[in-house]
């Protein structure tokens, strides 16, 4: 890695007339990161990723490709390979000149253009069917020629629109792995967007987080999902339990909240949002399902609830509970062949590690 | 076998009742408005013309010298050619396609404009204010035009204003208005099967095209115009079609020494009142159309199940 060519926003803005689709976006994704941009529909992700290809140029600020200002720079001239949301492929061409219209563009000769798809076609596990049209293709097929199409510009970096939102759970999982590989292989950098935060957190080097436009955070993708540094990542990546109260105490990167109806919860501040954060303020602290336990544990790491309903899954049960203030408390527990874990009705303390409560300020949630 | 499934289909989806009605439908359109008058053409164009007392008698019989007419005119020896009417049929033919060429140019920018703007109130304005000139009769439309190619017509008022010529120019003769006329009376039926074709076109292709660097040429060529090529292939062939047998604006915008063939079969109907002979010359000119429309099918590549989309 560090070998691609880097891009920056650098206090990007852009609007569509008073519409503010994107605010003050300041993102540096270094050459060969797999980057990606997650968010809920509408958030404008779409709209990054086009002020990055050329399409559209921001209202303000300045996106940065190898460090060179890409202002006034159309996209058929940008280093960049755009696969759409909806892969565009052109559908009264075959499959190899879809993947070599790059080299047609350039002037190559047909035998060039024919070995070239060749090579693109065996790489993407398809040879020997270039001379099939797109539409004799299945879902996955398409998707891996909109793939190699991108790639035989040689480009150095990627975009990808949502690529795999069109195809069933199976295939998507099994193409996730091969875009990873791929990138892996081809070693350039590839900015993804997607509003699935499971294909971001398997997939990226880095993730952005959106939300109305806003990028919220951007981390790791273990970052984003332990130390979410707002109310709204917290919500919108994972599944998450949040509480509600005011902080009793602070004490170094530690806080102590006071829930109605459960009492007082220590949670780690999320260090993207400590200096906005004092005793007596209010506050969200947030604990994952997977994180809580049946059981007493320590002072301020116990909880009681009574326990509502309880779901089996396959690899988990899911326990639903009632801590009597507004809440609605998740558990989820590993599979491990163990019976019932209780009665419905029945009250039951339940307990969360160190360091697995987060604490942000007060915010708007992910509405899902 | 596959065409019996088609009809099971088709009964089934419809009822047994109403399906009969609407091939009974279907049945009459084709044999009274179709074939049935193309026949009795047909016959006509083969028989003499003879005066009533005659019709049904011993002299009654097929013959082809109404096409020979064309060909060699009365010229009972054939040494010489109709000259004449070839010409007339040669300058209709080549006009009709000239006017489908000029049609097709000015229109694909226009439906590529339209077509890719899709949603906009203000393009949907367009639309209607193109469609609202043909509520008014074909006939006005032509006298209009006249009217403003006459001598003293609003064109030459504004040459002559501004000094670009000091006579006014005889469009009439020099069958400018006749080629303009034509060009606008049809100019729809070019515009709106591309304009259909164009507005599904995903724009995502076009971006797509762009991103991969290529010019603008080179995505119309590409992308856009194989795209669209049944839209522009139907409308041309209704131009084409519909110029080559247009009558009114001939009559109306054509220059007195300048003939239209149509203008020729209607003489032979009307004023010469020998509907064999004008028979003959329409069918000629039918065929031809065909023939030709085929031709250019092919060589573009176009299958009849493109133009019907
Ligand atoms: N050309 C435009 N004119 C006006 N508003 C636009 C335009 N393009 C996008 N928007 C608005 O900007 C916002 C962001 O759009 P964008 O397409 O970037 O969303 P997205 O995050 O890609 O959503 P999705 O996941 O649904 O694709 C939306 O509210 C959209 O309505
Ligand atoms: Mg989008």
């Amino acid at each position: 890695m560090g070998s691609g060519v880097a891009v920056n926003l650098e206090n990007v803005w852009i609007k569509f007339g008073d519409f503010v689709a994107v605010r003050d976006a300041n993102v540096s994704i270094n050459g060969g990161d797999f980057f990606s941009f997650l968010g809920p529909s509408g958030c404008g992700k779409t709209t990054i990723l086009r002020a990055v290809s050329g399409f559209l140029s921001p209202s303000q600020g300045r996106v940065l490709i190898g460090g060179k200002d890409m202002a006034g720079i159309g996209p058929n001239r940008r280093p960049t390979a755009l696969i759409f949301q909806n892969l565009a492929l052109f559908p009264l061409m075959k499959v190899w000149e879809n993947i070599t219209f790059s080299m047609e563009v350039k002037g190559a000769s047909a035998a060039e253009r024919r070995k070239r798809a060749d090579e693109l076609l065996d790489m993407i596990a398809l040879g020997g069917q270039g001379d099939k049209l797109p539409s004799e293709l299945s879902g996955g097929q398409k998707q891996r020629v909109a793939i190699a199409r991108a790639l035989c510009a040689s480009p150095d970096v990627l975009l990808l629109d949502e690529p795999l939102s069109a195809l069933d759970l199976k295939l998507r999982q099994h193409m996730r792995t091969e875009l990873r590989a791929i990138q892996q292989r081809v070693g350039i950098t590839f900015i993804y967007i997607t509003h699935d935060q499971g294909e971001a957190l398997t997939m990226s080097d880095n993730v952005a987080v959106m939300k109305a436009g806003v990028i919220d955070q951007i981390g790791t993708g273990r970052d984003v999902y332990d130390l979410p540094s707002t109310a709204f990542v917290a919500s919108f990546v994972g599944e998450n339990n949040m509480f509600r109260g005011k902080i009793l105490r602070i004490d170094g990167d530690s806080a102590q909240v006071d829930v109605a109806g459960i009492g007082p919860l220590v949670g780690r501040i999320s260090p993207a949002a400590s200096a906005q954060l004092d005793a007596g303020d209010e506050a969200m602290i947030f604990i994952r399902p997977e994180a809580l336990a049946p059981g007493e544990g320590e002072a301020g790491r116990t909880l009681n609830a009574t326990v509502v309903n309880e779901e089996f899954e396959g690899n988990a049960f899911t326990v639903y509970l009632d801590a009597g203030g507004n809440a609605e408390i998740r558990m989820s527990l590993a599979n491990t062949g163990q019976h019932r874990i209780a009665e419905r009705g029945s009250r039951m303390a339940l307990h969360f590690p160190a360091g697995k409560a987060v604490v942000v300020p007060v915010g708007e949630l992910a509405s899902e | 076998m596959k065409r019996k499934i088609i009809f099971a289909d088709f009964f089934r989806t419809n009822g047994v009742l109403m399906g009969s009605i609407l091939i009974a439908l279907v049945g009459f359109w084709l044999v009274f408005l179709v074939i049935l008058p193309q026949i009795s053409m047909l016959d006509y164009s083969f028989r003499f013309n003879l005066p009533p007392a005659q019709q049904g008698g011993p002299r009654d019989v097929y013959t082809l010298s109404n096409y020979q007419h064309l060909l060699y005119g009365s010229d009972a020896t054939h040494q010489t050619y109709n000259t004449i009417d070839l010409m007339v049929f040669l300058r209709t033919i080549v006009a009709a396609i000239l006017v489908t060429i000029f049609d097709m140019i000015l229109c694909y920018p226009l439906a590529y404009f339209l077509g890719q703007s899709r949603g906009s109130g203000f393009v949907r304005l367009l639309v209607v204010l193109l469609i609202i000139p043909y509520w008014i009769n074909e006939i006005l439309r032509a006298f209009a035009l006249r009217i403003i190619f006459g001598d003293a017509g609003m064109i030459n008022e504004v040459l002559m204003f501004l000094h670009l010529t000091r006579e006014p120019i005889d469009f009439i003769r020099q069958d400018v208005a006749l080629y303009a006329g034509l060009g606008y009376a049809y100019i729809l039926l070019m515009l709106f099967p591309m304009y259909n074709v164009i507005e599904s076109l995903d724009r995502n292709q076009i971006e797509a095209a762009r991103d991969m660097g290529a010019s603008w040429p080179r995505i119309h060529r590409r992308i856009v115009i194989p795209h669209a090529k049944p839209g522009i292939a139907s409308g041309c062939t209704m131009v084409f079609m519909l110029s080559a047998g247009a009558l009114a604006a001939p009559q109306i915008l054509g220059g007195p020494s300048s003939l239209w063939f149509t203008q020729l079969v209607y003489q032979w109907f009307n004023n010469s009142l020998n509907w064999q002979q004008g028979a003959a010359y329409a069918i000629v000119l039918l065929v031809s159309t065909i023939i030709i429309v085929l031709t250019f099918m092919r060589i573009f590549k176009v299958s009849m199940g493109d133009i019907g989309k």
